[in-house]
Formats: structure tokens, C-alpha cells, sequence
């Protein structure tokens, strides 16, 4: 569904502030798999997110999202097919438009948008009935402005607007990192529920280890720009957290220097 | 009454500005220049012969070429907002000379879009404001309808949060030139009003306009602020009214006229500056509480 191709991104090139972020990076995720990356800061987690995503394009390789290749679509043409969430739950989202609105804009990614009225009697019920799943009672509040709800409804609803029309690939991109854990644990809860329903094949960047073990059916785990761990089915579900600092020490040489990881 | 008169036609432009400033969020300078040329379209018609209305709609056109300039320097470029409404409105100084082929032409006795009003009997007060009012609330109830489709709720969450409206599928650069094209298109079209209603055309009169645009958003949001985006836009319409008030409120106290836009940008200095002197005042507030 979403194949990497030897990506390379170096930013601020030729510069005394030149940093490789991604170095021949290639990874294939089938239809389905959910794959929890994980890393250190400035391993080029988010960067590999945003070059699938079309934030930044790639200095050489190619990326394919369901065999067409999108190495050269803008951020926008890419989004047809792409659902994402952000770290920060203010950039997924309106704040100054209403929940209805928001979900209403999310519904026609990919489509041609004209001078139809923006949301429809039909959409709205559509819109009310997803709402309810989330059991954050915001079913209710359809019309109240996004900017007044907290960062975790913020990043429920963001996660139902990824994915209220199916995408190819769902991106999250450290999503619950802004939340604390309670809410944290509960939007983890909304992303198992929406990903086994739709069957998504997601790519999740998260800075927890334990998360990283307990989603998804695959772990891969990047160090200064390159893919270095890559586990998969069987052998991922009986991963611990030791098991994985232990195998990071073996193939970085080095500790996992991060207290974000550890403490979490 | 004559501030009445004003303040209607100055409304549509007043629109315009809020359609950059609060649903864009981009400080638009371009107005300044496409007021004039407005004016001046619609002055160069009137004097050749050609119908005030149509002369209008013209004028509307100039202004969404003038926007379309200001989009495609901005989005296609890459220069930012302000310097690129900055460049157009520059370029359009020329431009409205050009058109105009002096620096000013009188339109006494000429046909203007008031004058079926005035046959019927009215004053030229009372025809700008029938006519003003209808045409003001015309444009409401359009703009109202166009941000509700899909289209215009694209353009008001560009505004909002630009990284969301792309991961939507949107294409951020289209939706940014056509608020531009919409808010200048108006902005002309004001001027071309405002030119016929006072029966001549300058290519200063632009000078200084985006305060007083600026000025009228903000009155009108302090006084009669409002949720619902209908209501909102007829708050700009009293908020531009009301500054025609005040303005003739403060000539008629004395103040010289040359003063006039000293005293109109303070006013927006001071409006804009609100948040940071209420932060100053809450400390201040709490240390009240706290000895009570």
C-alpha cells in the first residue's frame, strides 16, 4: 500500500547547519499494517512522515502510495489519499469554525469542492452517528467552535476527520504526545477502534516505547536518519520494553539516551 | 445624514477588508490602490458615454485583476503578504493615472448609478442611502451564501489553520487568491460608489484607506460584535457608519481636517493594542481581588 523507495532528505544543504535526516530509507507497508515507529529525537521519525506526506519533498529515492507514484505531487494532491494527525492538537483542526464544519471539510478530501452549500442535511446525521462512537458527547455540540474544545477531543475528532473518508495510508505523528497519559491512553483506545474498523494500514510515530509494543503488528525503530530495527508479527508481540533498549544498545552502539522514551 | 451616505458605501469596502484581514488573516494593502482604481474606471467610463452601472461592474473587474496581482505575488512568489499588497498597490498608482489620464476627473452633471433614484424625487443623500442599504444587504446575503458552500468554507479555514485546509485535500494557493480577488473586487467596487456619490475621481483618495477599512472592522466588532458570520458582516456595515459618525461627530467639535487621519490611526493603534493593555490591567485585577 505505501512503498518507501531509498529516500534521502538533507536539510539546509551546503550549509554550516547541514543535517542529513533520512538516509536511504526503504520501507513497504502492506495493506493493513499497522507499524508503530519509534526513535530518539532527531532519529527522522517526523521527517519520513512528512516527505510520505508531501510536507517536504525527498532529494532522491521515490515513494508510492498504492502503485502510483506521488514523489512529485504537492502536500495537497497527496491528501486525497492520506489521512493525518498531528502532534500538536491545534494543527489538525479549524479552531474557528465549527465541529460540523470541520468534519464536513474533512468529508470531501480528494474531491473536486464547488458551490454546494459546505454540509448537507444527510452529512450532518452521518457526522452525528460517528460523533456518538466517540463517546466524548460531542454529538451535541455539532455546532460549538472547535478552538473550545480540549486537546483531546481536539485530537479524537482530528482522528475521526483522518478517517471518516477511508485514506490509503493513516500518518499519526506523535498524536497523543500533547495529551496527558489518561487522554493519551483513551485516543490510543479511538485509534485501535477506527483502524481495526476501516482495516487502515497506518504508519504511527510515537516517542513511547510501551505504546510503540502494545499497538500494531509491526515495530520499526529509527537512529540518526536510517532504519535500524524492523519487528514484525510473532517476535513483536512478545517484545518487552527491555528486549527493546536492549537490542537498540546492540545495533546503535549506543545507550537510548531518552528520558521521554524511558520515563513514559 | 451625509455620514449615513458614507459610511454605507465605504461598507462595501469595509467588507472587503474583513474578508483579508479576519477571514485570510493577511493585512492587505492592495486596497488602498484598487479603491482608487475604482474610482477611476468608473470616472473614465462615466465621461465616456458609458452606463454608470456597467460602469460599476467594470470597476469590480479592475479590482479582482488587482487581487489576482497581489495572489499570484504572493502565492506563486513567495513574497510575503504585506510587501506584495505593498508592490500592487504601488504599481497601481501608475496604473490608475493611466487610466484616468490626469490625476482627476470631475463627474458633476454626469449620469451616476444614483440618478433613477433622484429622478423619482429623493435627494442625492437619501438615494446614496436606499441604494447603499440595498446594495449592502445584497452583498451580505451573497457573501453570506458563498462562505457556506464548499468553496467558501475552504477560503475561512485557510484563514484559520493553513496545514489543516492542505492535509484536506486543498490547495491553500487558489484559496488565498480568490479572497484576494473577492476583497479587492469589492474594494473597487466601493470606490467606484464612493467616486459617484462625492462626483469626482483622484488617484489619492486610496491614501490611507486600509485604517479607515481597519478602523470600521474593528468599531463594528467592538460595538456590535457577533457570532453568526450574517450578523457579523452587518456589525462592519454600522461599524463603517459609526466611524463616519465620529468622524463628522470630531470636525464638527473643532478638530482640523488635516488632522484626520492622525486621529484615525490612533484610534486603530489603541483598538489593535486592546489585548496587551487588558493583560497589563489582569494582574492588576487579581492584586484588587486579593485585598478584598
Amino acid at each position: 500500500m505505501l512503498l518507501v523507495n531509498g529516500i534521502y532528505k538533507v536539510f539546509n544543504a551546503g550549509t554550516v547547519n547541514e543535517k542529513t535526516a533520512l538516509q536511504d530509507v526503504s520501507v513497504e507497508l502492506k495493506e493493513g499494517d499497522f507499524v508503530t515507529l519509534i526513535g530518539g529525537n532527531g532519529a527522522g521519525k517526523s521527517t519520513l512522515l512528512n516527505c510520505v506526506a508531501g510536507v517536504y519533498g525527498v532529494d532522491r529515492g521515490s515513494i508510492l502510495i498504492d502503485n502510483n507514484d506521488v514523489t512529485r505531487l504537492p502536500e495537497h494532491k497527496r491528501a486525497a489519499v492520506l489521512g493525518r494527525v498531528f502532534q500538536d492538537p491545534m494543527m489538525g483542526t479549524a479552531a474557528n469554525m465549527g465541529i460540523e464544519e470541520n468534519l464536513a471539510l474533512a468529508y470531501r478530501r480528494g474531491q473536486r469542492r464547488g458551490l454546494k452549500w459546505g454540509i448537507s442535511r444527510k452529512e450532518r446525521e452521518l457526522f452525528r452517528q460517528q460523533l456518538k462512537r466517540l463517546e466524548l458527547g460531542l454529538e451535541d455540540r455539532m455546532t460549538v467552535k472547535v478552538g473550545l474544545l480540549s486537546g483531546g477531543q481536539r485530537q479524537a475528532l482530528t482522528l475521526l476527520m483522518a478517517t471518516l473518508k477511508k485514506p490509503k495510508v493513516l500518518l499519526l505523528d506523535e498524536h497523543t504526545a500533547a495529551l496527558d497519559p489518561k487522554t493519551a491512553n483513551r485516543v490510543l483506545e479511538i485509534t485501535e477502534q477506527l483502524v481495526k474498523e476501516n482495516n487502515l494500514t497506518t504508519l504511527m510515530v510515537t516517542h513511547n516505547m510501551r505504546d510503540a509494543i502494545r499497538h500494531g503488528n509491526r515495530l520499526i525503530m529509527m537512529h540518526e536518519g536510517r532504519i535500524i530495527l524492523d519487528i514484525n508479527g510473532q517476535e513483536k508481540k512478545k517484545l518487552t520494553v527491555e528486549d527493546l533498549l536492549e537490542r537498540f544498545g546492540r545495533v546503535s552502539g549506543e545507550e537510548f539516551a531518552n528520558d521521554r522514551a524511558l520515563l513514559s | 445624514m451625509g455620514a449615513v451616505s458614507l459610511g454605507l458605501l465605504w461598507a462595501v469596502m469595509t467588507i472587503g477588508v474583513f474578508i483579508t484581514y479576519r477571514v485570510l488573516n493577511i493585512a492587505d494593502l492592495t486596497v488602498e490602490g484598487s479603491i482608487a482604481m475604482g474610482a477611476a474606471i468608473a470616472a473614465k467610463c462615466i465621461i465616456s458615454g458609458i452606463n454608470p452601472y456597467l460602469a460599476t461592474c467594470l470597476a469590480l473587474l479592475g479590482g479582482m485583476a488587482a487581487g489576482l496581482a497581489t495572489g499570484l505575488l504572493h502565492t506563486q512568489l513567495k513574497i510575503p503578504a504585506l510587501l506584495s499588497g505593498i508592490l500592487t498597490m504601488i504599481a497601481l498608482w501608475s496604473v490608475n493615472l493611466r487610466i484616468m489620464g490626469t490625476s482627476n476627473i470631475s463627474l458633476l452633471r454626469m449620469g451616476t448609478v444614483y440618478q433613477p433614484l433622484e429622478n423619482l424625487g429623493l435627494n442625492k443623500t437619501y438615494a446614496i442611502i436606499v441604494l447603499g442599504l440595498l446594495f449592502v444587504f445584497a452583498l451580505i446575503t451573497i457573501l453570506y451564501w458563498f462562505f457556506g458552500t464548499e468553496i467558501g468554507s475552504a477560503i475561512r479555514a485557510t484563514g484559520n489553520n493553513p496545514h489543516m485546509v492542505r492535509a484536506q485535500g486543498i490547495n491553500t494557493n487558489t484559496t488565498i487568491i480568490l479572497g484576494l480577488i473577492i476583497s479587492n473586487g469589492l474594494v473597487a467596487m466601493s470606490g467606484a460608489l464612493i467616486a459617484q456619490s462625492q462626483s469626482y475621481s483622484d488617484v489619492q483618495m486610496g491614501t490611507g484607506a486600509i485604517i479607515i477599512g481597519l478602523a470600521s472592522v474593528i468599531i463594528g466588532e467592538v460595538l456590535f460584535g457577533s457570532r453568526n458570520f450574517y450578523t457579523r458582516m452587518v456589525s462592519l456595515m454600522l461599524g463603517a457608519v459609526t466611524y463616519r459618525i465620529i468622524i463628522a461627530l470630531v470636525l464638527k467639535m473643532g478638530m482640523p481636517a488635516n488632522d484626520l487621519k492622525l486621529f484615525t490611526a490612533l484610534t486603530v493603534a489603541f483598538a489593535l493594542s486592546l489585548p496587551v493593555f487588558k493583560s497589563y490591567l489582569n494582574p492588576l485585577r487579581s492584586l484588587f481581588k486579593e485585598v478584598e
